[in-house]
């Protein structure tokens, strides 16, 4: 089960290797959104700052939906999501093999550049270690929960708006304390709460979530 | 015992029964939801007493709460629906959520656009960033992405799983979803109607109520119209329905 697990992750992060573009993108994509609000406004210090934690999150929210396709969708294509559902081993483990590995590709890279983008907004560096927190938190719960919508939603023609239709509305209370934390942040109070229910529903997310994703690619590969 | 219940709902289930029984409960269910609509308003309208914070214009409230009130009950309704459709492989089920979707979407915009005109007068504004408010949006929303997903499906029998297992997730998360939006501050005032204390005057909060059954009456009448005309689509090209079609 272990070695499933291990293998399916290798599997992935070297095909991901493979077309490098592929994990540069949303990336890019991501620093372009941030890069996109000061050039909107007069960019004022003190606004920036306000806007700061709801900007980066928004962007860090769209990029991920953008990647969310990556999961499933070659697989489903070219016939290895079969494969894997006629494997013997637990689909929710695999599931939440390649979950992770789609994390490893998009969620952690934000983590990476947060900083960067923290110093385009203004961000104070007493929230910095709370934006990387959140970011550590709550990237991997937008990615459990896109799989979700990903597997109900890889067969349909042109799902990406669909996508995002069903998607989007999950994502909110990740946004609200996540966002919320860094605000509060910025202030210098303590974001103990935030940082303790961004944790919650990650624990939700990773044992709930692999459960109804594994259900969705059954009713998916059913057609 | 459970053997006669399960042969009983077997036979409910089954799309022409439920085609025959459902017919007759329709004007049942209209007649009573408009007696008790009628009624209602009527004391809620003309006889129940003039807030004395708000004047006439807290009135709104008897179309506003039930409303809300449905907005939630008939998403638990799907979502209860498509369990027992994804579990038992019950068409009906599958129908009857499919059928609520509409109806739960309208209840829902009502809610929001009665409660933004009633926020007008009351807090100056038509829409705040209210807890209350936005979770109501996000609800609206939850039932576009279900409508959505059942409809760009085509295999029909695959669009309910789907949509099914949806609703579901939708039911895990509501509570999450309006918890998490209480973060803010609210303006939305409190729960009116509590078992434990009295808030409102019994003469206010009776056509509330006479309001309340009315709706889930009309609901009911309206659900069956609508899963009527979903039975027959589906059923199209079985026999049963080809003898109704044939008799007309």
């Amino acid at each position: 089960m272990f070695r499933a697990f291990y293998h399916l992750l290798l599997r992935d992060l070297r095909l991901a290797m493979r077309s490098p573009q592929e994990v540069v993108n949303p990336l890019i994509f991501f620093v372009l959104v941030v890069t996109l609000f000061p050039l909107a406004m007069t960019p004022s210090d003190a606004l920036l700052q306000k806007l700061a934690p709801g900007v980066i999150w928004v962007s860090a929210l769209l990029s991920v939906l953008l990647s969310l396709d990556r999961l499933f969708k070659q697989d489903y294509e070219d016939g290895s999501l079969d494969q894997l559902m006629l494997s013997p081993n637990p689909l929710v483990i695999l599931v939440l093999a390649k979950v992770f590995a789609h994390w490893l590709l998009t969620g952690l890279p934000l983590v990476i550049v947060s900083p960067l983008l923290a110093m385009f907004m203004h961000v104070p560096d007493v929230a910095l270690p709370t934006l990387l927190y959140s970011l550590l938190l709550g990237t991997p719960v937008l990615s459990l929960i896109g799989a979700i919508g990903v597997s109900l939603t890889v067969a349909v023609n042109r799902g990406g708006v669909l996508l995002s239709l069903i998607v989007l509305p999950l994502y909110i209370p990740v946004l609200i304390f996540a966002a919320n934390a860094i605000d509060v942040a910025s202030v210098g109070m303590s974001v103990r709460g935030q940082l303790l229910f961004l944790g919650a529903v990650l624990t939700l997310a990773v044992s709930l979530a692999p459960v109804a994703t594994a259900a969705a690619l059954r009713i998916t590969a059913s057609r | 015992m459970f053997r006669a219940i399960w042969a009983w709902i077997q036979k409910f289930s089954s799309p022409k029964y439920f085609f025959d029984m459902s017919g007759k409960m329709i004007p049942w269910f209209a007649i009573a939801a408009a007696l008790l609509g009628i009624y209602g308003l009527y004391l809620g309208l003309f006889v129940a007493p003039t807030d004395y914070q708000q004047g006439e214009s807290y009135r709104i409230i008897y179309i506003h709460v039930p409303a809300a009130w449905m907005s939630m009950f008939i998403y638990v309704v799907m979502a209860i629906s498509a369990a027992i459709g994804l579990i038992w492989q019950i068409r009906l089920a599958d129908m009857i959520a499919a059928a609520s979707a509409p109806i739960g979407a309208s209840f829902t915009f009502i809610a929001l656009v009665t409660g933004s005109l009633w926020g007008k007068p009351m807090w100056g504004t038509y829409w705040v960033w209210d807890a209350r408010l936005t979770s109501e949006l996000i609800l609206l929303f939850l039932y576009f992405a279900y409508m959505a997903l059942q409809s760009a499906i085509e295999d029909q029998r695959a669009a309910d799983k789907a949509s099914g297992l949806l609703l579901i997730v939708g039911v895990v998360n509501i509570p999450i979803i309006v918890y998490s939006v209480q973060w803010w501050n609210t303006l939305h005032q409190g729960t009116t109607i509590s078992i434990t204390k009295d808030a409102i005057d019994i003469h206010m909060l009776i056509p509330l109520l006479l309001l309340a059954v009315a709706f889930k009456l009309y609901y009911a009448a309206v659900v069956l119209v609508r899963a009527r005309n979903e039975v027959l689509y589906r059923d199209r090209s079985r026999r049963w329905v080809r003898e109704i079609i044939e008799k007309l």
